[in-house]
């Protein structure tokens, strides 16, 4: 009983390789990790498809409170729009996909929060936070920083290690998302809506407006939607079979498999 | 590896009966409460009704932003508007002398108001955001009398939930529920940053709610309707909105 529930724990970055059972198949990612993942993967989609169909609406970003087709704005896009109202020097219009697109991606919104919500809730009780996403005590120094980073520049293949938990970088991005990017990109999405920050009007009125807040949302957006792509990268170039197996069943796959 | 299925298999089954049982319960308050909006049908029903339940907890009483003088933009965008029609050009021919507001439904008085007679309300000024659901805004002045104390001359039933706007256009119709209807900065606006309201942002009777985005307050206002139930009002999902894809709730 007690072995078995030891290899559903995900292990440690602490295990050193030779440790790292050669050939018995080991759970590498919880199931709650593994099916928050994909929950957050699809509401990711969800949210990207929606929020550009939504932009196509208005592709021009403000700054202050206040922004429309008569005052100047930040930067726009250069796409065409789905409304005639807006000047995009296209000859045409794109066909209005706003309805189902906000339904979607408010619905998206409120799946992907309580989702995140069971995940930091589990990994502060399971450990998966301090065992798995901080940084290991010999990693927080800046030679190690550094170390990590020449690896990464050189692209070379992942450690032993690397195969049963996240090397600093990982650790740090992952942080960098879950504590920064993710909760400035609800924060900027609430300060846009007209009902919220009427009951909460700092959420609007530290970021200077509600077209700051929206501008600010694009570009967190922006970062998550490149966080995405290098994540799949990364995940192509440490093994997509293996790392998709890992992610899916939570088995880490054979010493032979994974080298 | 039995043990364990079995102890997982238990564990599940209680979880899933809470949380089906505990839906069922949420569900029941939520709609004792009126915290379920018209159109939680369909896929799309979750997360409408955690916006509209939430907000209607969050934010029954709070009031929208209001701003200084200095902050009203110099040219208040007029949206595009679907063509006129007859009955409104002849109306704005007569320079809206005979334009009528009728309320009915759930009131003691069914009355019918000339713009005179709203106009010798007492009157409320907001400076405001109005909010499109494109992205774009602009800050005015909006002038007005407040909803409330037009419900409060024709007299509601106690039992009135929504109060249903319709515009001019017949295609163009909404509906809030009471505690937008009673809230001190939903008008019926006539006036635009001391001036009457143009034409183009909705003259010469917009309904105005500047707690949810611009689609709510709808240009040309003719009709209202207070009712405890919008099942018989169009395809009842609450407004024209949702007949056109669009969320009845806009507060976001």
């Amino acid at each position: 009983m007690a072995r078995l529930e030891s290899v559903q724990v995900p292990l440690g970055a602490c295990v050193p390789s030779s440790a790292a059972p050669v050939t018995t198949v080991t759970s590498r990612h919880s199931a709650l990790v593994r099916v928050t993942h994909w929950i957050t993967t699809l509401c990711f989609l969800a949210l990207l498809v929606s929020g550009v169909e939504i932009v196509i609406s208005h592709p021009r970003f403000y700054w202050g409170e206040t922004g429309n087709v008569l005052t100047t704005p930040l930067f726009k896009l250069p796409i065409p729009s789905s409304r005639a109202l807006v000047p995009t020097g296209y000859g045409y219009v794109l066909p209005d996909q706003n309805g189902w697109s906000r339904y979607l991606h408010f619905q998206a919104a409120w799946v992907v929060v309580l989702t995140g919500l069971l995940y930091i809730v589990s990994a502060l009780f399971t450990g998966h936070l301090r065992k798995n996403l901080l940084p290991g005590k010999p990693d927080r120094s800046l030679r190690a920083f550094s170390t990590a980073i020449a690896h990464h520049l050189r692209f070379e293949r992942p450690s032993e290690a690397e195969a049963w938990s996240y090397n600093m970088l990982q650790r740090l991005t992952y942080l960098f998302v879950i504590f920064i990017l993710f909760p400035l990109v609800i924060w900027t999405g609430l300060a846009m809506s007209p009902a919220f920050v009427s009951a909460v009007p700092a959420t609007v009125t530290l970021l200077g407006g509600q077209q700051s807040a929206r501008t600010i949302h694009f570009f967190v957006s922006l970062a998550l939607l490149l966080f995405v792509l290098v994540h799949v990268v990364m995940v192509c170039l440490a093994g997509f079979r293996s790392r998709m197996r890992a992610m899916i069943t939570g088995r880490a796959g054979t010493h032979m498999e994974r080298t | 590896m039995t043990d364990l299925s079995r102890r997982k298999l238990i564990i599940g089954g209680l979880a899933a009966t809470a949380g089906v049982s505990g839906l069922g319960l949420a569900a029941r308050i939520a709609r004792r409460y009126g915290l379920i909006p018209p159109d939680h049908g369909g896929i799309y029903g979750l997360g409408e009704t955690l916006t509209y339940a939430s907000q209607r907890l969050l934010t029954r009483h709070s009031l929208a932003r209001e701003f200084h003088p200095s902050q009203i933009s110099k040219r208040p965008l007029a949206n595009e508007i679907p063509p006129l029609n007859e009955a409104f050009k002849r109306l704005q021919a007569g320079g809206f002398a005979d334009w009528r507001l009728s309320v009915n439904g759930m009131v003691d008085r069914p009355a019918s108001f000339s713009l005179a007679q709203l106009r010798s309300y007492p009157s409320r000024s907001q400076i405001t955001q109005l909010q499109c659901e494109e992205g774009w805004s602009y800050i005015a002045e909006w002038i007005g009398v407040p909803l409330s104390h037009v419900l409060e001359v024709v007299g509601i039933h106690s039992q009135a939930r929504f109060v249903v706007y319709f515009s001019i256009d017949p295609n163009w119709w909404e509906s809030i529920d009471m505690a937008d209807a009673l809230h001190p900065q939903t008008f019926l606006t006539y006036g635009m940053n001391g001036n009457e309201l143009p034409v183009g942002n909705g003259g010469p009777l917009r309904m105005r709610l500047p707690r949810q985005l611009g689609y709510k307050s709808v240009k040309f206002i003719t009709n209202l309707t207070v009712t405890d139930s919008l099942k018989s009002f169009g395809k009842g999902l609450g407004s024209a909105s949702p007949e056109t894809g669009y969320a009845w709730y806009a507060g976001i």
